[in-house]
């Protein structure tokens, strides 16, 4: 029993981490209408950043962080501005194969400063593990960490998307762009400013993905990314609390089926789950049936 | 004074000349209405005029300023709303949000009364405030949309097919809140399929035919025009 719940903490924690990944996936997508496939890229960027930061600065854990963040929004927003505004008006495949390269664009980058071999990441997290059950339940405080960073910036965000003008304002050009600009909302910030949001995360992402899984190298965040943009279908794109539960599930998914059935087969399951969702409810978990009027 | 003045305005769609050298004006405290079959280019007209479509030639001055090639979102700041063909509610938002958007370029402390002001003429709107937009009717749908527009406090407000697929009593209704906002000051551009009550309401008129305006006038005189009979009256 106590062996089960250990996997299942060790999915949940996982699954956080692709919850807050896939967050960038869907409100990017809900906004802008585009699979940004190079947002895999920037958690990597950010994790590098944080390594670069704590290691050769020697700056404190969370302080690497912050810089990582404030380092994606900028990448986030500039590729934004130079790569995919001037696609706003073409066809979505253009922009899905732009995105496609921007990815490759990135990892060859990171290959380019800092190298082919792996580097490892000394975790942010600081604070020690929880014992249960007399030892025989640890919990890690990445864990801790990451779990509640989750919950921080799912009720973060569907306040500000529920409360703030901003957030309001979002939500409006994720509906009806013509109608959004007739309001006034300009909405090329607007979606400049989803990418910062969503990049900003990815760092945090990042950060977390590399303290509990201390290898960091330029393809560190392809297969994280699939993984989220899978979490964020299975939960139903463009819908904030479906990144949240979609990640999640899909995390506990994975692990249980490297415990129980296969350890090889882990990524199989994530993808086997994809499947079956666009076979069973393409719209998702929580996505909403997009009627069209006629 | 002309509030707002469009002249020689000539509108592609790739190749195709929708929009050919239209040119027309508004004066201040008018209510002008533009009528023509569809296709037409009404709706072209009023959407480049407000700036979600850029004309290839012409110019569009409102309030003395050209705003040709503005992007819509400034041309709102400057007292101009549309209020757009099919209502276009923020679907998933409540009655309250879509107007809080409506009010998104004005300053903070302006929006209660705005809404106060949306409120008294749209008394079922306050009875709905917390519904979801979707969820409203077709007629109070459209009373959304216009008490939207009317939230930027627009100086001229451009109402495109406000009576499309409403029942004769919504329509009347709305023809009404048309004529009550233009006695409180409000400068009203009308687009409509409905040329009869369109014509009623208004002090002028123009005639658009695949691109072109075919005919200028009072609409007084639009009303008893022959042709204008014959074309959009049902004789």
């Amino acid at each position: 029993m106590t062996l089960f719940l250990s996997y299942l903490i060790n999915g949940i924690s996982l699954g956080s981490i692709y919850a807050i990944i896939a967050l960038g996936y869907t409100m990017v997508y809900g906004i802008a209408r585009m699979l940004n496939f190079a947002h895999g890229d920037v958690i990597m960027v950010g994790a590098y950043i944080c390594f670069c930061a704590t290691q050769y600065l020697g700056l404190p854990a969370v302080v690497g962080v912050l810089v990582a963040m404030v380092a994606c929004t900028a990448l986030g927003v500039t590729i934004e501005r130079l790569a995919y505004r001037p696609l706003r008006q073409a066809a979505s495949l253009a922009v899905l194969i732009t995105a496609i390269g921007m990815s490759y664009l990135l990892q060859n980058l990171a290959l380019l400063i800092w190298g082919p071999n792996p580097k490892s990441f000394a975790s942010v997290v600081s604070i020690g593990s929880i014992s249960l059950f007399d030892g025989a339940l640890l919990i890690s405080g990445e864990t801790i960490v990451t779990v509640l960073a989750n919950i921080v910036i799912m009720v973060a965000l569907t306040q500000f998307t529920g409360r703030t003008k901003m957030g309001k304002a979002m939500r409006a050009v994720s509906e009806d762009r013509g109608a959004a600009e007739l309001m006034g909302i300009n909405v090329n910030h607007t979606i400049a400013l989803t990418f910062a949001i969503g990049s900003a995360l990815a760092a945090i992402a990042g950060a977390l993905l590399c303290s509990s899984y201390p290898t960091l190298q330029p393809t560190t965040g392809s297969m994280p990314g699939i993984k989220a943009f899978t979490a964020a279908v299975f939960g139903g794109i463009g819908s904030i609390p479906g990144a949240m539960i979609g990640g999640v599930l899909l995390g506990v998914i994975e692990i249980l089926g490297r415990a129980y059935v296969s350890t090889e087969l882990g990524d199989a399951f994530v993808f086997a789950v994809l499947i079956v969702v666009l076979l069973v409810k393409p719209t998702g978990l929580l996505g909403k049936k997009v009627s069209e009027k006629v | 004074m002309s509030l707002l003045k469009v002249e020689d305005m000539h509108v592609y769609y790739g190749n195709i000349h929708a929009i050919k050298g239209v040119s027309f004006e508004v004066n201040e405290g008018e209510i002008v209405t533009l009528i023509g079959a569809n296709g037409a280019g009404k709706s072209t007209t009023l959407n480049t005029v407000a700036g979600l479509l850029k004309p290839r030639a012409g110019q569009v001055t409102f309030n003395g300023q050209n705003i040709v090639g503005m992007p819509a979102s400034k041309v709102v700041s400057l007292g101009m709303a549309l209020c757009p063909e099919g209502r276009r509610v923020f679907q998933q938002m409540t009655v309250r949000e879509n107007l809080e958007m409506g009010g998104f370029t004005r300053p903070a402390g302006e929006i209660a009364g705005s809404l106060d002001h949306v409120f008294k003429l749209f008394p079922r709107l306050k009875e709905r405030e917390k519904q979801v937009a979707g969820t409203l009717s077709g007629g109070e749908q459209q009373m959304l949309a216009m008490g939207r527009a009317l939230m930027g406090r627009p100086k001229l407000l451009m109402l495109d097919e406000p009576s499309m697929g409403l029942a004769p009593k919504l329509v009347d209704q709305i023809f009404d809140i048309i004529a009550e906002l233009h006695a409180a000051g409000t400068t009203i551009l009308l687009v409509e399929q409905n040329a009869l009550m369109a014509l009623q309401v208004a002090s002028r008129g123009y005639v658009l035919e695949t691109g072109r305006i075919t005919l200028a006038d009072d609409a007084d005189k639009l009303l008893v025009n022959d042709s204008v009979r014959a074309a959009y009256l049902g004789g």
